[in-house]
């Protein structure tokens, strides 16, 4: 099973619920576990397993057009096709915008010339470690790109379909999107306060029109007011489990720890939260 | 005309609360910008009035003309994003770069753009708010935040306002560099934890990699005393500013379910960030 913990507004606590989940899971029997970060523009989840061995570090690599210029008229039509401008043609050289491309070849489809061939660039790297029956899959991108896509499918493509916990990117457009497809449930956590309610109301939305199982975790419960509890009522999304505003576990998050390891009866209480997910896909 | 963005790499640590409160302290002065069009969250605070309302039109994708088609599988061969499936195309992967209307033999494949959103300019009580509406699950929101910049810098220049106040959105991608491009500082709001700290060396790099001035804003930095410490160093060591540091308080989150910006309420966050507004003015 594959679950997703994605939020809307950033900061609410995505990464403190799934790194607590995965430490559960692991020390629950349930076999080795799988953490897959996908907020690959601030990737944090492995910050919480210091004990972790690096097993893996790849490049992520994107076709990218090159021009031969030998061959190239300069007519322009590389430059007419490209949906996203990633390329312009001068009288005397055709510039590529590397950051701006999708690497989608339509390029080289329509040069008449053939002067239009492909490499690859790295758009970030990929990592893979492991902390006892734990492991950490994680994206980096790399400063000053601006598509996180296939950072995010090469993550997703290597942390497999058994025992995942996929940690989405704040927001509710194509990262969350690419992130949470292909998963068989998506718990959202949110905070009782009226930013966190209304980002869960948009990225509720995306999972509804994605026909994603969702239901809803509060964090920091006893801050903020109520309507967000009214919300989910008056919508029926059940709500899984509220985490307490508590300094302990804020503490212990700071410093990079997962809080089930000093607090051991929140363990069971996550590994049950995780039975009831499985029960309501069955 | 000076523009001034608040950004911060991880979510969650402050950004809009600081930046309504910016808003109280330039009152009249300036235009406010909410360039996290995935979450707009200024306006829960800034309950604008909408003065006017532009459509918004993401990204074009394709769409198969059933009659025409006459399932020969080019598309489906040549699409690298595996939008294509049993020869109807899949809008959620869609990237619009339309090489499947290029090898359709049928001409069977047209491309066309719908509304993926709407991009608002309204009045509120400290000034104009361009804020925007980006439709669940949709691409292409740099350009969104491209189109509430644009706007922000007509009403500046119309209303001769000398002052933009960027709402950023977290992370380091698309939104985030189109909320950067252009702007004479980036302000950089952080919190002493171990992700913030990560966090906040990504996005300093990210600025400096587009020749961007930065300055930081410490939120809550009596949680954790040590890791402030840390992060003033690491600024130090860079020459950048801190030029702000703001205690942890229950008012700011009183403020937020009030629908007030923190610097209304009044306390010890609302006159640090009053210090902090001071200094920024000094240096811009």
């Amino acid at each position: 099973m594959k679950i997703s913990i994605a939020s809307g507004k950033g900061g609410t606590g995505k990464t403190l619920v799934a790194t607590n989940i995965a430490v559960s899971l692991a020390s629950s029997g349930s076999g080795c576990v799988t953490v897959a970060d996908c907020d690959v523009e601030e990737p944090n989840a492995y910050l919480f397993f210091p004990q972790r061995t690096l097993l893996v570090r790849e490049e992520c690599s994107v076709p990218v057009p090159v021009i031969d210029e030998t061959k190239c008229t300069h007519c322009g039509k590389c430059s007419e096709v490209c949906a996203y401008h990633a390329l312009a043609v001068l009288p005397k050289i055709v510039l590529i915008f590397p950051e701006l491309c999708h690497g989608c070849g339509a390029c080289t489809i329509i040069c008449p010339e053939k002067a239009v061939s492909e490499t690859t660039r790295s758009m970030g790297e990929i990592f893979r470690a492991e902390s006892s029956n734990l492991e950490i899959i994680w994206g980096e991108l790399a400063l000053g790109e601006a598509r996180t896509t296939p950072l995010i499918k090469a993550v997703k493509e290597r942390a497999g379909d058994e025992n995942v916990i996929v940690d989405c990117p704040p927001g509710t457009s194509c990262s969350l999107v690419e992130s949470v497809r292909g998963t068989d449930f998506c718990l959202l956590v949110t905070e009782p306060t009226p930013f966190g309610l209304y980002d869960l109301d948009i990225a509720l939305r995306v999972l509804e029109k994605m026909n994603i199982p969702r239901a809803v975790l509060v964090n920091k419960s006893g801050m903020g007011d109520r309507k967000v509890y009214e919300y989910l009522e008056k919508k029926k999304i059940p709500l899984l489990m509220e985490i307490p505003l508590d300094r302990k576990i804020a503490e212990l998050y700071s410093r990079g720890e997962t809080f089930v390891e000093e607090m051991p009866g929140w363990k069971a209480k996550f590994a049950g939260m995780v039975r009831q997910i499985e029960e309501m896909i069955s | 005309m000076k523009q001034i963005a608040v950004v911060s790499g991880k979510g969650g640590t402050g950004k809009t609360s600081l930046v309504a409160s910016l808003a109280a302290l330039a009152h009249g002065r300036a235009v406010y910008a909410d360039c996290d069009v995935d979450a707009p969250d200024l306006h829960l605070i800034l309950q604008p009035k909408v003065i006017e309302r532009r459509e918004f039109f993401g990204i074009k994708r394709a769409f198969i003309d059933s009659e025409k088609c006459t399932q020969c599988g080019s598309c489906q061969d040549a699409c690298r994003f595996a939008a294509i499936v049993d020869f109807q195309v899949n809008p959620a992967i869609c990237e619009g770069c339309g090489v499947c209307k290029l090898v359709c033999p049928a001409d069977a494949v047209k491309m066309s753009e719908s509304l993926a959103g709407y991009a608002y300019l309204s009045d509120t009580r400290f000034g104009p708010l361009v804020h925007a509406e980006l439709f669940p699950g949709e691409e292409a929101s740099g350009k969104l935040v491209a189109m509430v910049r644009e706007i922000a810098r007509e009403q500046a220049a119309m209303r001769k306002l000398d002052l933009i106040l960027i709402d950023g959105s977290p992370g380091i991608g698309c939104p985030v560099i189109a909320s950067l491009t252009g702007v004479d500082l980036a302000l950089v709001v952080t919190e002493p934890t171990i992700t913030g700290e990560h966090d906040l060396e990504r996005i300093l790099d990210v600025a400096g990699h587009f020749g961007i001035k930065t300055a930081v804003c410490i939120n809550k930095y009596d949680l954790n005393p040590e890791g402030s410490g840390r992060i003033e160093d690491l600024c130090r060591e860079r020459a950048i500013m801190v030029a702000g540091r703001l205690p942890f308080h229950s008012s700011v989150v009183e403020a937020m379910v009030a629908g007030l910006a923190v610097a209304e309420m009044g306390g010890p966050v609302a006159l640090a960030i009053t210090d902090m507004w001071n200094v920024l003015k000094e240096q811009h």
